[in-house]
């Protein structure tokens, strides 16, 4: 029997264009308490903007995002910061600031104006760098730290703000195998202690193995959704990504995986259904059907 | 690298947390912005001795420790104190409001100026001196420098926030358009000035200086720069978050657009109050904060009252040079402070090339 959880995050048919492009069009998303919402997508598809929209760093022309039940717009940014987290996809410059002083700041929201960070934050802070083992480099500028160490200190100061709903632009793209693995599995044991976490991940074998639901966004719209099984298949992947695939059980961690074969259009003059744009699969220059988790190869 | 040829002790210094630094960095600064204020208090045409001024300063407080000459109680009471003191809130006014603009730009090479701060205080002079105003009323040459210091300012954010889309490369550059403008309008009423007393005392006015300079100097400067840097202090830590970018600040619970809003009025404020009773000083705004940011890290909650501070020593001192070294004739504090400021400048330019220009 399903049990009732709360909503978290819920996006309401949200809308956003810069000029006369559409990054989002009608986009719907929803994160119960507790749970890994993944968003995958083509490059461009509106990773990025949705977690922007939902983290109230833009502001959607239409629809409107509500965060445990309040909308967005009507709580102080004082206090979603201190309820809501963003680690961003690619890490600032920070003019100066040493790793342990940028995880500080994940504590201003806590604090009252005139109030500096004590021993109590100091002890957070230290804790979220112990966990991203980021503490070596606690007081090295950010600007000698390689890209990835960068995104962990990222991470670290996401998790001193202690929040209750951690947002992550593909928190490993700029990780080693072993730290991607370290900040994923991070992430699934704060989630299976209650937080909620939705991130956009690009490899979509990482995104199905730690995710509860997948939202594959295409052409700022949202292609499908559901649990990974039943969104990684290989014709919602090829009508997403324009690339053929084979998905499959890995024996070795149990998890769905995805072996990308090749790209559709090969041996074609132009990728007419790359982006996708809602068509959902019904591409008119599709052929063969392929069963959801049947691999569909070509001979030779 | 670069970490690691700094000293041991400049280093635990900078780890230190941020009262820690404000501590020790306010203790030191307090004192030196003591020592140069009586030291200053002392020199001059009339040489008082340090403790004839300690006495005198001591009776504001109602000790009376000694008797002090007539003389040297009214040299140190309206000439030398007034004066000191205007210094000194230009100083704080310049670096706080220098600190708050590099912040705000990401750049540390950003200076109140940048925004046509400078320049429109300099047209607004221009105009009252050259209309003969200033010959009027007292107030005639503080107030419209205040007022073309603050519509330029307003003039440069109107454009950059034109089109409802607020970007600050484009305020950088509405600032470069409208100080290349201004410029060449008072470069047009200097020409076609007739008066050559006028003309001298622009050209005065334009070196920046703080010759008989009197409370009333104080009086109108002091209020405005104390409040905007009260207003600047207030905000210290949201600039920290204002430096890693718009996202990040929003992120971490800044309402951005309001809050460099608040930031840019403030600092134009108090450069205007500034431009106002003393010309154009420069460098001040530039130079101070960076040598602090080298010592006490980039924390503007650290940087924004230390600079305050630093600042008023670094004009104090400039202006006890400027108006002792060649006397009995005074050279002009904003030509000292070029004198100083220049060279550093270039030097900052050739240590930070790969940063400059990044916005």
């Amino acid at each position: 029997m399903q049990t009732e959880r709360a909503t978290s995050i819920r996006a309401d048919e949200l809308g956003f264009r810069v000029e006369a492009k559409a990054l989002l069009e009608r986009v719907r998303l929803h994160a119960d308490q507790g749970r890994l919402v993944g968003l995958i997508g083509p490059n461009g598809a509106g990773k990025s903007t949705l977690l922007r929209a939902i983290a109230g760093v833009l502001r959607p022309h239409e629809g409107a995002v509500w965060l445990e039940g309040e909308e967005l717009e009507s709580i102080p940014a004082r206090e979603v910061a201190a309820r809501m987290a963003l680690v961003p996809q690619i890490a600032p410059d920070t003019h100066g600031f040493t790793a342990r002083e940028l995880v500080l700041m994940g504590r201003y929201p806590h604090l009252g104006r005139f109030q500096i960070e004590g021993a109590a934050d100091e002890a957070i802070a230290r804790e979220a760098m112990e966990l991203t083992e980021t503490e070596e480099f606690a007081e090295r500028t950010l600007d000698t730290l390689s890209g990835g160490e960068r995104q962990r200190v990222f991470v670290s100061r996401a998790l001193a703000q202690q929040p209750r709903v951690l947002l992550l632009d593909e928190p490993t793209a700029n990780l080693d195998v072993l730290h991607k693995l370290r900040v994923l599995d991070l992430v699934r044991r704060l989630v299976d202690e209650g937080l909620t976490a939705v991130a956009a991940i690009h490899d979509l074998g990482m995104a199905a193995r730690y995710c509860d639901r997948l939202v594959l966004l295409s052409g700022g719209r949202v292609l499908a959704e559901g649990a990974p099984e039943d969104v990684l298949v290989p014709d919602i992947i090829e009508s997403a990504f324009g690339v053929r695939s084979a998905v499959y059980r890995d024996p070795a961690t149990g998890s769905l995986a995805i072996s990308l074969i090749e790209p559709a259009d090969n041996g074609r003059a132009h990728a007419p259904s790359a982006s996708g744009n809602g068509r959902n699969g019904q591409g008119a220059d599709r052929h063969g059907s392929g069963a959801p988790v049947a691999a569909r190869r070509r001979s030779g | 690298m670069r970490e690691a040829a700094r000293p041991v002790s400049v280093r635990s210094f900078r780890q230190s947390g941020v009262s820690a630094r404000l501590a020790v960095g306010g203790v030191a600064l307090g004192g030196l912005v003591l020592l140069a204020s009586l030291v200053s208090l002392s020199l001059g045409p009339v040489d008082i001795p340090v403790e004839h001024v300690a006495a005198v300063v001591l009776s504001f407080v109602g000790l009376d420790v000694a008797e002090v000459g007539r003389t040297e109680q009214l040299v140190i009471e309206q000439i030398r104190l007034p004066r000191i003191l205007v210094g000194a809130f230009v100083g704080m006014a310049l670096a706080v409001a220098g600190a708050t603009m590099q912040g705000l730009f990401r750049n540390p090479m950003a200076d109140p100026g940048i925004i046509g701060v400078s320049a429109g205080g300099a047209l607004g002079a221009v105009i009252a001196i050259a209309t003969g105003l200033t010959g009027l009323f007292f107030l005639a040459l503080p107030s419209f420098a205040f007022v073309g210091a603050v519509g330029a300012t307003f003039l440069v954010y109107g454009i950059a926030a034109a089109g409802g889309h607020f970007s600050m490369a484009t305020l950088l550059l509405a600032g470069v358009a409208v100080n290349a403008f201004l410029g060449a309008v008072i470069s047009a009423i200097v020409i076609l000035l007739p008066d050559n007393e006028a003309l001298r005392e622009i050209l005065f006015w334009l070196a920046g200086g703080l010759d008989s300079r009197a409370w009333e100097h104080v009086h109108i400067s002091a209020p405005l720069i104390v409040g905007a840097t009260v207003v600047i202090l207030l905000r210290a830590r949201d600039l920290n978050l204002l430096m890693l970018g718009d996202d990040e600040a929003q992120a971490l619970g800044v309402r951005v657009g309001v809050t460099r809003v608040v930031l840019l009025a403030a600092a134009a404020l108090a450069t205007g109050a500034a431009v106002a009773v003393s010309g154009t000083i420069a460098f001040v705004g530039l130079v101070t904060p960076h040598i602090l940011r080298l010592a006490l890290g980039p924390d503007h909650r650290v940087l924004i009252p230390l600079s305050a501070i630093a600042g008023a020593v670094f004009v104090v001192v400039a202006d006890t040079f400027a108006r002792t070294i060649i006397q009995p004739a005074e050279f002009r504090v904003g030509v000292l402070t070029a004198f100083v400021g220049a060279p550093f400048f270039v030097l900052l330019l050739i240590r930070n090339k790969r940063q400059a220009y990044a916005l």
